[in-house]
């Protein structure tokens, strides 16, 4: 019952929502992408070509 | 009933629906120690330093959990974990993330027996397909079938569509050739060299199709998928299996698909993983071309006009299908940014778009290799992928909390809650047992084997009986 009520009434304040900015929630995950790099940035660079080529599960293949 | 034989008492198989299945994972993990003398230790003796602790308490590198999953070290020192049985995505998803969290929990321990052997180092623990030498390892997809006559013309059947979702379920990676780079769906689609065998080492079949239920051999059958990637992405392991057990439930209730067998299925797979616009096209076996994302709306379209009738609507059907349209409508329009937080191939491509860009270098730089090892290493504190869901970056299925107490516990409404309950008290009780996916026995000469042959069977006297036994104080009584 709650629920219905509501819901009952949803267009006596209908103000339009105010319009995304063009790209918003997508700026916000590419930013969200580069703390994360940012973050991560440090230890992917330090050796990276000799950490990467340091594993191998088999050896002698 | 002879003495330590295997009890006659077998209760009769369970009466369940047809569109009620059993599921199951099984990751091998990539070992990777990353320290400056790392070559004084092979990677068995890393494996050996990681399952310490395992065997001190289990007596066995191989050993069942309390929550009913099996740990082990497989071929190669690799660590693999497989999922108890399940019957629903949610406890197979929170399964298979709670033995990435089981496996983790080892790497302080064997850092530390490896430092005080001389090497002090970080152990890795990648839950990817491939090393840097192109060495390759799996992850099986068990689904419980029906048994059936015509079990091969049945699996094949299946072969158009493992070939081709991959573009909606791939990890995706880097290929680096002599000629350069490129993004491809998946790095499991090399690897493979035939559509069905029997065998695993000698050959690489995308179905095998040795007859090993575990479980009773005159009504079920095991469909074991070996060409799927690993997942990292909850709602990818969601739409790799869930997809396919969709086709499977049309399969068994025998409604035609569409035949879009393939005229090499070898040829095909190599040619949709390395094609990221979906665009180039395999010859089927009447002489049509399609492309990849053909064969996948077909499918997908043959499950959807089902829905409601031969498939029952579910919100995780509808998830599902949701999910699977929108994958492939990605790669259609080439725009990946409708699921670059649920597919795995495009939340890594994102990221390492993004890095390229930054670093401003080519794909073939060995910090976006590193950047890729980072995206399937599970440990929390080390692995790129829990950060990735912290942000918001990556979607989920399931709750940690969920996930949390699929560690210690077994799924509730399959056969692996009697083999949790077994494990946990026998282990409890200090008493050896012995244990495998049907069988159950508590160590001493006369003690008989309980034989679970019904894998939707949550609950058996025999199993309450043997644990009530388990509980009265001295020696157990048979």
């Amino acid at each position: 019952m709650p629920q219905t009520h509501a819901s009952g009434q949803p267009y006596e304040d209908d103000a339009p929502e105010p319009a995304p900015t063009p790209g918003g929630a997508k700026a916000e995950s590419t930013d969200a992408l580069d703390s994360l790099l940012d973050e991560i940035d440090d230890s992917l660079q330090t050796n990276a070509e000799q950490f990467v080529r340091s594993f191998v599960q088999k050896g002698g293949q | 009933m002879l003495p330590g034989g295997i009890s006659a008492d077998v209760p009769p198989p369970l009466d369940v629906p047809a569109e009620r299945r059993i599921f199951g994972l099984e990751t091998e993990f990539g070992l990777h120690l990353d320290a400056p003398n790392a070559r004084a230790v092979t990677p068995e003796e890393v494996a050996g330093h990681l399952f310490h602790s395992v065997v001190q308490w289990g007596r066995s590198s191989n050993v069942f959990l309390p929550n009913a999953s099996r740990l082990y070290i497989d071929v190669g020192a690799h660590p693999e974990y497989a999922t108890a049985e399940c019957d629903t995505l949610t406890d197979l998803i929170a399964s298979d993330k709670a033995g990435e969290r089981i496996v983790h929990d080892l790497v302080e321990q064997g850092e530390r027996r490896l430092a005080d052997a001389g090497v002090a180092g970080q152990i890795h623990l990648y839950k990817n397909n491939v090393d840097s030498a192109g060495n390759s390892y799996g992850c099986h997809e068990n689904y419980l079938v029906r048994r059936r006559a015509d079990f091969r013309a049945f699996a094949s059947a299946l072969l158009p569509f493992l070939v081709t979702r991959q573009i909606v379920t791939g990890a995706g990676t880097v290929t680096r050739t002599p000629t350069g780079s490129h993004f491809s769906f998946s790095s499991r689609a090399d690897h493979m060299w035939e559509g069905m065998s029997s065998a695993t080492t000698r050959s690489r079949p995308m179905i095998n199709t040795r007859d090993e239920p575990h479980a009773n051999a005159e009504l079920y059958r095991r469909m074991h998928v070996i060409v799927g990637d690993s997942s990292m992405s909850e709602t990818t392991t969601l739409l790799k299996v869930g997809a396919t057990d969709l086709i499977l439930r049309l399969m068994e209730a025998r409604i035609p698909l569409p035949d879009l067998t393939l005229a090499k299925e070898m040829q095909a797979i190599r040619a949709v993983a390395h094609d990221l616009t979906g665009a180039a096209t395999v010859e089927l076996a009447d002489g049509r071309r399609l492309t990849a994302v053909e064969v996948q709306q077909t499918y997908l379209d043959a499950v959807r006009s089902r829905v409601g009738d031969a498939i029952e609507r579910t919100p995780e059907v509808e998830r599902i299908v949701d999910l699977w349209q929108r994958g492939i409508d990605a790669v259609r329009t080439q725009d990946f940014s409708g699921v670059d937080t649920e597919l795995d191939w495009a939340i890594k491509l994102r990221l390492l778009e993004r890095y390229q860009s930054r670093l401003d270098c080519t794909l073939d730089d060995p910090r976006l290799a590193r950047l890729e090892l980072a995206y399937h290493d599970i440990s929390p504190t080390r692995g790129l992928f829990h950060r990735l869901v912290r942000d918001g970056l990556a979607a989920t299925v399931v709750t940690e909390a969920q996930i949390d107490h699929a560690r210690s516990h077994a799924p509730a409404t399959t056969r692996a809650a009697l083999r949790g309950r077994f494990v946990a008290a026998a282990l409890d009780a200090g008493q050896d047992f012995t244990v495998d996916w049907v069988h159950l026995k508590l160590a001493g000469g006369s003690k008989r084997t309980i034989l679970l042959k019904d894998p939707f069977r949550a609950t058996d006297e025999r199993v309450d009986s043997l644990l009530a036994a388990l509980d009265e104080p001295g020696p157990a009584v048979d």
